[in-house]
């Protein structure tokens, strides 16, 4: 298991592009915000935190697509299918490797677009706050999608449609959670912990249906 | 005994021919008393008096609200179908919620804009982003998402398995979508028909509802079974096209 965490990490590290190509990504969509609703910094400082939200979504939905298929074309997955671990914890050990190579990232240049979006201390650190406990959510449901999708040839937009939908609760409640440690008079720590329980809940959901679409998916 | 007779009822729907015969049979009977209970139930909710406040377009719920529901059945009944492809493997699963996306799609979007057209006079507004709309609005979206995957792939019992998966998965925005007017306090109403110590709508709408809700099932039974047989048949026209294109290929 530790092999393979190691070796999803290298992969992804080493064969280019990835995680850099997310945080860009990242970069770039919360770059365009101001272009579209003009540069006044009350104004970006109050939706900011639902912007770094919306772009880190999308930024991590960008690289899912490739989560299994780089396997399946290289042969390996049938090798991960056979051997005698349960699937559901190698596709949860995939899962992590993916989200601490593409979407850790993410969450750590976060401050950054913080800063660009002029918002506060207090917001940009409950910002990463909950992306880090957020975004583990967004990977697991994720992986589902990438499970379902493993045959296709362009699966890419198919999996982001699919996953969407099923991304906005995380959405809700995390952007929620950094509202509230912002404006004093919501209570910071409900919507936290329940972001933290849709973490969780999708923890166990995510790897099990992905486990059982890729045993389903193969051919 | 009666348990075991069950079970072979089942696994007899699972043999398609059977099903076409049994489908035969009870299609014309749903399909009239489905034509008579939209008779009933159009009268009805045509000449009952309208609400003192709304006037006429209190009549919008007979069509919105059963719909709405409908569009949550369907999807109830999808993953009910979903289990049957995974944990039973009965061929019939597979095409039954094939056959049901577009229905639920077709639902959920008569439940939209029948809600919005509603929601114009009595709220002032087309749309707004209340929990119970925005969750409803992501059914469509997964409906219209079930349907492109099973567009995608190319064989049919793989696509069944795969978007089994998916149904199962989004199940969870059922409870969501059930729950959303008690969990957040926004615009639309609660629960006023199934709730815990009855009905508090008055009888008066409740006849013609009751009576419409019923014909609503009884149309998408109606139209999921005879969905189910043209799936059924243009597979197999798919197959005898294959056979005879590998017929003539041997032939030359």
């Amino acid at each position: 298991m530790t092999a393979l965490l190691l070796r999803d990490l290298k992969l992804s590290i080493r064969a280019g592009g990835g995680a850099l190509i997310g945080i860009l990504f990242f970069m770039t969509v919360v770059a365009v915000i101001p272009f579209g609703v003009g540069p006044d910094l009350n104004l970006l400082s109050r939706i900011g935190p639902a912007i770094v939200w919306i772009g880190a979504l999308l930024a991590a939905l960008l690289g899912l697509d490739r989560m299994f298929q780089a396997d399946r074309d290289d042969g390996s997955l049938d090798l991960l299918l056979m051997q005698e671990h349960p699937l559901v914890l190698t596709v949860l050990v995939k899962c992590l490797a993916h989200w601490l190579a593409n979407v850790l990232p993410l969450v750590l240049a976060s401050p950054l677009l913080g800063l660009f979006m002029n918002m506060s201390e207090v917001a940009i650190g409950a910002v990463m706050l909950t992306l880090l406990v957020g975004s583990p959510a967004l990977t697991f449901i994720g992986a589902v999608g990438a499970a379902v999708s493993v045959t296709l040839p362009r699966g890419g937009l198919l999996v982001s449609i699919l996953v969407l939908p099923l991304c906005i609760p995380v959405l809700i409640f995390g952007v929620s959670a950094t509202y509230a440690a912002v404006e004093d008079p919501a209570p910071f720590l409900p919507p936290f912990l329940i972001l933290t329980a849709i973490t969780m809940f999708f923890a166990v959901l995510g790897p099990a249906g992905a486990a059982l679409a890729l045993r389903n998916a193969g051919d | 005994m009666t348990d075991s007779l069950a079970i072979r009822k089942f696994s007899d729907l699972a043999n398609p021919t059977r099903f076409l015969a049994i489908a035969e049979r009870v299609l014309p009977w749903l399909a009239g008393l489905c034509c008579l209970l939209f008779a009933l139930g159009l009268t009805l909710a045509f000449t009952t008096e309208g609400d003192y406040q709304q006037g006429d377009t209190v009549r919008i719920m007979y069509v919105h609200v059963p719909a709405a529901w409908l569009s949550m059945m369907c999807y109830s009944v999808m993953a009910l179908s979903a289990l049957g492809t995974l944990v039973w493997r009965h061929p019939l699963a597979d095409v039954s919620h094939k056959a049901a996306a577009p229905l639920g799609a077709a639902f959920t979007l008569v439940a939209l804009v029948t809600g919005s057209l509603w929601g114009k006079p009595m709220w002032g507004t087309w749309w707004v982003w209340d929990a119970r709309l925005t969750s409803v609005f992501i059914l469509f979206l997964m409906y219209l998402g079930l349907i492109a995957l099973n567009r995608a792939m190319d064989d049919p019992s793989r696509a069944a398995r795969v978007s089994a998966v998916l149904i199962l998965v989004g199940f969870v925005n059922i409870p969501i979508i059930k729950f959303s007017v008690d969990w957040w306090n926004t615009l639309h109403q609660p629960a006023s028909v199934i709730r815990m110590g009855g009905p508090t709508i008055d009888p008066e709408f409740l006849r013609p509802l009751v009576v419409m809700a019923l014909a609503f099932t009884l149309l998408f039974f109606t139209l999921h079974i005879m969905a189910i047989r043209n799936e059924i048949w243009r597979r197999r026209v798919a197959t005898q096209r294959r056979m005879a294109a590998r017929l003539a290929g041997r032939g030359d």
